[in-house]
This record gives C-alpha cells, sequence and structure tokens, in this order.
C-alpha cells in the first residue's frame, strides 16, 4: 500500500463510490452529484469520450477494410463474443475479447461483456418497457424465487423521473402489462404492422404497439442541456452516436456528473473487493487495482454503489471477505451468486405477406418495428408452463432480384429499384425462472492477472423454457397464418444463456434477510451503506428489457440513501 | 453496414472457419509483385477483369472502378477458411482452363464478349452444382469470385452512390408512404 499517510487517505475519500460505469453506474453518479456528494466512480476499462472515442461512427460502408464481415482470425479467436449480433467490423472494439478475460463455464454461458466507461449502455439495443404488478407480483403468485419487496406503485414516479432524462419514445397504449410512460413521440409502425397489430387485436385481443425505446424522436429542453440532438435514423447505434441520438452513460448520465464538478472518474481500476469494518459495522471502502501500474489502492467513502453489471457484482461481493462474512458480503443467506437467471431468446419466426405493395417506409426505423406485450398467464395461470414471453414483430420490403448471369443485365437487376414482397419476422424474449441450482460462484484456484478469482457461471434451460418456447412458436404461427401471412418458417436455435444479455440476479431483493440479499431499496441487508442497483438485485426477470428498471431503481435507492445519510443512519 | 445486412445483399453466405493460410505460400511461383500471402499483382489484375464481366460498366462504373480485385485478394486472404482459399487460388488456372477449352486461349487474352460468354457457362455451371450440393461439399470458385464481386461492388463508394442509392444520415423515418417504382434501389 503506497502513501498512508493522513493527506492522501483524505484524497481518497469521498462521500460516495459508484463501482461501474454502464447504465446503472451512470445513473448513481448523476444522482449522487446532483445532489451535491463528492463521488468516485471506478471502472475497470478504458475511458470511452462521448463522439471523440467513437472512431468509427461517421465512416462510410467502404471505409471499412473487409466492409463489416470480421477477419477469419478474429472470429476464430474469438467463438464467444463472435455469436453475439452486433460484434463486427464497426463495433468490435467496445466488446471484450474472449482471452482478456477468461471466465469458467460450469455449463455453456456466453458472456458479452464492455469492458470501458459507459459498459454495455454504449452498445444496447435500447429497448425500454417499464414492468407492472403482473410482474412484480409473479413470483408470489406463482410460488417461485422470493416475493419482490417492492410493487409497481414503488417505481413508477422513478420510471418517470429517469424516463424524462433519458429519452423514451414510445405511444401512450393504455395497457396494464406494460404501463405508459412520460413518452417522446413514438416510432410509426409501418402499413403491414399496423395490419398485423388491428389484427391481432380484434381476433386475439392481444397488441401490438410502436416498440418503445430509447432515442430522442424528439428531444426537450433537458437533452439539449445535455449536449444532445434528435435522433438521425441512421442505425449505427452500436458505434456510439455522435449526435447522442440515443440514451447510453457517455452521451447523458456520465458528462452530466462530470459538469457538476463533484464527479471523479477513475478508469483502469480493477475492483478487487469492498472493505469492512468489523468494529462500525459498515463497508469503509473499495480496494482497487490500478490496472496500468499494477498498484493496489484503497479508496473510502460513506456510501457505497455496486453497478458493475449483474454477473460481477456477484464477483465483487462473493470476493469481498472478513471475519464477520466469511461468504461475500452481506451473504448471510447463502443465496448470494444463487437465483440468476436470463431471458430466452431462441426461438424466431418469418413469413410473406403479398398485400399492400402499395406502400413502403423511407429511413430507418430506430424502434426497430413493433413490440408484442406478453400475452400468456397474464392475469390467470392458463398453460402447462409457468410465465410468459414478449415478441418483437417487424416488416420490410426487399427487392424483387434475380441473381443469374453476368454482365450488364444482371448489373441492371441488382440496381433497379423493384420491391418485392414484404417479409415479416419475430423473435421471441421470454421469461425465464431463477433457481437455487443456478449459479455464479468463484473459482477456487484460478485467478485473473489482478488477482481476483474467476467466475464460475452454471445456467440452464429448463422444461418451463421449453414449453414456452414450443407455446410462442404454436401462438406466433396461428397468429401469422390467421393474419394471412404465406411461407411460415419457424425457428429455435441452441444458442447458449447469455447471448440475450439479459443476465440477471445473484443478488436479489426480498423483505427476509433469510432468503434475500437486498432490501426494497437495494441495500444489503446486511450492511446499510452498500447497495445494488444493476441487474444482480432482480429478484425475478421478467420479459420486459431490464435496462430502464435497472435505472429508475437506481435513482430511487440514491435518493434514499443520501436520505438516510442526512438523518445520520448512514 | 454489418455483416448480416452485406450478406443480405448479395443473398450468399461467406466463410466458414479458419486456420491459417500458411500453406498457400510456397503456391505460387509468379514473378509479379505480392499484394498479400495469396496473391500478387497479376492475379488482382485477372480478378479486376472477371469482376468487370460480371458487373460491367454501364451508364454507371463497373466493378474494375471499385478496385475489385483488390477487395477480392483482401476477403479471400483475412476472410476466407483454408478450405475455400484453397478452392479460390486453383479457381484462377480453373477458369483460364475453361476459357482455353472453349476459345482456345486463356481468360486475359479473351476479348470482352468471349469474357461474358464464358462467365455466363461458369454462372450457370456453379448456380446447377450449388442446387444440388452437399453442405460438406466444396464450394464452386466461380461462387465466390461473383460473390466477392457483389459485396464488394454494391459496397463500394462508386457502387454504393453511383450504381446505387446511399444517404448516409436519414434525418427521418416515415413507416407508411406510396410506393413509387423508383430508378434505383437503396444501398443500405
Amino acid at each position: 500500500m503506497a502513501n498512508l499517510n493522513i493527506d492522501s487517505i483524505k484524497d481518497r475519500t469521498f462521500d460516495a463510490i459508484v463501482i461501474g460505469s454502464g447504465m446503472s453506474g451512470g445513473w448513481a453518479a448523476k444522482e449522487f452529484t446532483g445532489k451535491g456528494l463528492k463521488t468516485l466512480m471506478l471502472e475497470r476499462g478504458r475511458d470511452v469520450k462521448h463522439i471523440k472515442d467513437y472512431p468509427t461512427t461517421n465512416m462510410y460502408p467502404w471505409e471499412f477494410e473487409h466492409r463489416g464481415e470480421m477477419p477469419m482470425a478474429l472470429q476464430e479467436a474469438n467463438p464467444i463474443v463472435n455469436r453475439c449480433y452486433a460484434f463486427h467490423e464497426d463495433a468490435a472494439h467496445f466488446f471484450v475479447k474472449d482471452k482478456e478475460h477468461p471466465y469458467v463455464q460450469d455449463k455453456p454461458f456466453d458472456w458479452i461483456r464492455g469492458y470501458q466507461v459507459g459498459g454495455k449502455s454504449l452498445l444496447w439495443a435500447r429497448q425500454t418497457q417499464r414492468w407492472s404488478d403482473f410482474d412484480f407480483e409473479g413470483p408470489a403468485r406463482d410460488g417461485f424465487a422470493v416475493d419482490w419487496p417492492i410493487r409497481y406503485q414503488d417505481i413508477a414516479p422513478w420510471y418517470s423521473y429517469v424516463e424524462k432524462f433519458a429519452g423514451i419514445s414510445g405511444n401512450k397504449d393504455g395497457l396494464d402489462e406494460l404501463p405508459d410512460g412520460d413518452f417522446l413521440p413514438a416510432f410509426p409502425l409501418n402499413s403491414v404492422e399496423q395490419y398485423f397489430s388491428k389484427h391481432v387485436k380484434g381476433k386475439y385481443g392481444r397488441h401490438v404497439i410502436s416498440a418503445r425505446c430509447a432515442h430522442l424522436s424528439k428531444p426537450n429542453q433537458i437533452h439539449l442541456d445535455q449536449g444532445r440532438v434528435q435522433c438521425q435514423e441512421r442505425i449505427l447505434c452500436q458505434r456510439g452516436c455522435p449526435f447522442g441520438g440515443y440514451f447510453s452513460a457517455n452521451a447523458s448520465t456520465i458528462p452530466w456528473a462530470l459538469k457538476s464538478g463533484h464527479l471523479t472518474l477513475r478508469p483502469h481500476s480493477v475492483v478487487q473487493s469492498i472493505i469492512y469494518d468489523e468494529t462500525k459495522g459498515k463497508a469503509t471502502g473499495v480496494r482497487i487495482v490500478d490496472t496500468n501500474t499494477k498498484e493496489t489502492i484503497e479508496y473510502f467513502a460513506r456510501i457505497i454503489f455496486v453497478n458493475a453489471a449483474a454477473l460481477n457484482t456477484n464477483l465483487v461481493l462473493l470476493n469481498s471477505t472478513s471475519h464477520r462474512f466469511p461468504n461475500g458480503l452481506g451473504n448471510d443467506s447463502g443465496v448470494l451468486g444463487k437465483y440468476v437467471a436470463f431471458h430466452n431468446y431462441s426461438a424466431h419466426i418469418s413469413a410473406e405477406y403479398d398485400d399492400f405493395k402499395e406502400w413502403t417506409t423511407d429511413g430507418r426505423n430506430p424502434a426497430g418495428g413493433g413490440y408484442i406485450p406478453r400475452f400468456r398467464n397474464l392475469r390467470k395461470q392458463e398453460t402447462d408452463f409457468l410465465r410468459g414471453y414478449a415478441s418483437g414483430f417487424s416488416a420490410y420490403r426487399g427487392q424483387n432480384r434475380s441473381w443469374d448471369g453476368v454482365g450488364s443485365s444482371l448489373k441492371e437487376n441488382l440496381v433497379k429499384d423493384d420491391l418485392g414482397p414484404w417479409s415479416v419476422g419475430s423473435h421471441m424474449m421470454g421469461e425465464t425462472i431463477p433457481k437455487e441450482a443456478s449459479y455464479v460462484a468463484l473459482d477456487a484456484k484460478q485467478k485473473d492477472d489482478w488477482g481476483v478469482p474467476l467466475l464460475k457461471i452454471s445456467m440452464d434451460y429448463d422444461d418451463n423454457d421449453a414449453k414456452m418456447k414450443k407455446d410462442y412458436i404454436d401462438q406466433l404461427t396461428e397468429m401469422f397464418t390467421s393474419a394471412g401471412f404465406a411461407n411460415i418458417k419457424a425457428s429455435s436455435d441452441h444458442r447458449a444463456p447469455g447471448l440475450d444479455i439479459h443476465e440477471m440476479g445473484g443478488a436479489r431483493m426480498g423483505n427476509d434477510p433469510k432468503t434475500s440479499v437486498l432490501n426494497k431499496w437495494n441495500q444489503l441487508h446486511a450492511v446499510n451503506n452498500v447497495f445494488v442497483t444493476d441487474g444482480a438485485c432482480m429478484t425475478s426477470t421478467s420479459c420486459q428489457n431490464p435496462s430502464l428498471t435497472y435505472m429508475a431503481l437506481t435513482a430511487r435507492a440514491v435518493d434514499y440513501a443520501v436520505g438516510e445519510m442526512n438523518k445520520g443512519n448512514i | 453496414m454489418n455483416r448480416r445486412e452485406a450478406i443480405g445483399r448479395v443473398g450468399l453466405i461467406l466463410g466458414g472457419t479458419i486456420i491459417g493460410a500458411d500453406y498457400f505460400l510456397s503456391g505460387c511461383k509468379s514473378t509479379s509483385k505480392k499484394v498479400n500471402e495469396l496473391f500478387d499483382q497479376d492475379n488482382v489484375a485477372f480478378f479486376n477483369e472477371v469482376g468487370e464481366t460480371i458487373l460491367p460498366a454501364t451508364n454507371t462504373p463497373g466493378a474494375k472502378a471499385a478496385n475489385i480485385g483488390n477487395f477480392m485478394a483482401l476477403m479471400v486472404q483475412d476472410c476466407y477458411t483454408p478450405a475455400d482459399q484453397k478452392i479460390f487460388v486453383k479457381g484462377i488456372s480453373d477458369l483460364d482452363e475453361a476459357s482455353n477449352k472453349k476459345f482456345g486461349k486463356k481468360f486475359m487474352e479473351a476479348d470482352a464478349k468471349q469474357r461474358t460468354e464464358l462467365l455466363t457457362d461458369l454462372d450457370a455451371e456453379q448456380k446447377a452444382y450449388t442446387k444440388t450440393k452437399k453442405p460438406e461439399d466444396p464450394n464452386h470458385y466461380f461462387r465466390m469470385m461473383k460473390e466477392l464481386t457483389l459485396l464488394g461492388f454494391f459496397t463500394s463508394e462508386v457502387g454504393a452512390t453511383k450504381a446505387l442509392r446511399y444517404v448516409a444520415v436519414p434525418g427521418h423515418y416515415d413507416g407508411c408512404i406510396p410506393y413509387k417504382k423508383g430508378d434505383k434501389a437503396w444501398a443500405t
């Protein structure tokens, strides 16, 4: 330990420390600094400054050496991350390569990570839906996991709070299962998406809505104040957006927090553990390794937020052992690292529709098209599996093309504008059940370059997932058939969990300290100045995309933590 | 443009798995200057003419204007499996052989009309072959050449902006507009 003098300790002492700089960590930093707290944000990877560090953002297709294709040698060296839909020549620099940060697959798990300032908020698919009480009451109603300690009314004002700042486009659809938010104008459905929406509503009472997404369809002053402007519909989001057209920590929360003057951002800082003081009964700080100097440094604060991304948050807590907590910080219950789960994205369906040929679209839709909220087992149990799935739905027209021959006739065939029938497609987004047998844990022997044990991961699909997938294929096939779609093709892939990039749980919230890690304020039951507000906190997974809920839980937890600090309770 | 879009554009699948390209190093005895481990400048000139025959200059530029020869050489080296690399390299002499058989001269010595005639035959050959081939059977060299010509040309600056229409920043999205057949398709 270097420089253990009083001044140095003072320099290394903050009001709050936030571990992680992505989706939820960015919000924690923004909220703490907004309340005037001197805040340290720790990020294990490099800095990525908005615009300046988006090297490919304004490149034309022909400026990429391989026109987007990944060279074989890179694919071969990265079998895991290469399976991610966004790992291409234009954004590969934002993904962790397989060999850089190994982990142990007790069962196959494709762990997709973004180790840089902003984390995966640079790379996410930007779909943002609120949860409802059908989700928060799910475990209690259906008898799995533990009851959520919160209900929709606890989080609703915080959804509004984060939506207004992040900028979420959508329609007020008036659905109980997908509560309306504080929206910017929605991106429209196209003619076939509208047709399908009307058809399934009439025939099944089901809904196809404009997908709600974190894009500035029509920015308000608060977005302009962040230096962000209207989404320009380029759909090159994974490169980082020079317009700030979509929400990322890099474009929004982090620069906002930095502007306050209260934030110290420290990249290249791998957190080894949280320091627990047995006499005070509190966490006093965080021990990091500087990845450039390999130096171990301790930082101190009254409040610690763990936002390292779901599985790495588990790793940090499990590795924070002490006499009081031999099995990981706050792990009196023994459930830390257990009950992890994910989303089932392994089914797709496509078809064609030979109508509405007098219509087309212009530009590119950042929302991606339509969203079918969960309709299965919603108000009551109606199938032989628990829970349900949401579905994407989109329609587009490709060109009628003949690839035959060579020469000027071939060229003419390939360049002419002659739109063919509509292609339609849907993909499944299924809720999976957190189980005790699904876990992450520390490897007993292997450590990484910074002395931190490797993470072992074990989760898998189960019989409930298989039945749900079959139901998705059956239901969507029926809906497609009755809508008059032709050439319907359902497909089921054998992807490992992880590619959904929605891993959750391990430090779940709950009312009972005997069966959960966090209370209703995302506060460790056993250590009242440590909070977890990323995916690790999730008691169940629902089938909505989770990021908006992490943002809202984070803002809510910071508000609570600062209130408690001001009352002298922390 | 990402890989899926690029492939969607040509409607064909590239690649597979790769190991190394080392064993091609000794295979090339030409005195022409190397452009990479697999190919030399004569090969690039050859690919340019093959590409130009597949997508010729018309009222818009052709594949040669997009330096399709360089693109093919690069993509085969960086993005092809060793098995496909081998087929592609051998494809150069296969194509010349077919030309010899048909016209009694190599491809580069044939005139434009003969080249088009020859490649039309080879395209029919690859189409028939691909239709019945099993997944584990080798690919046809001319399919690869055609595939790379299409991908490389339509993602090139001249291909995307002159032959097709390209807009970098749409700035809007309309879900429903009446379709009026235009002159050119969109590049992305």
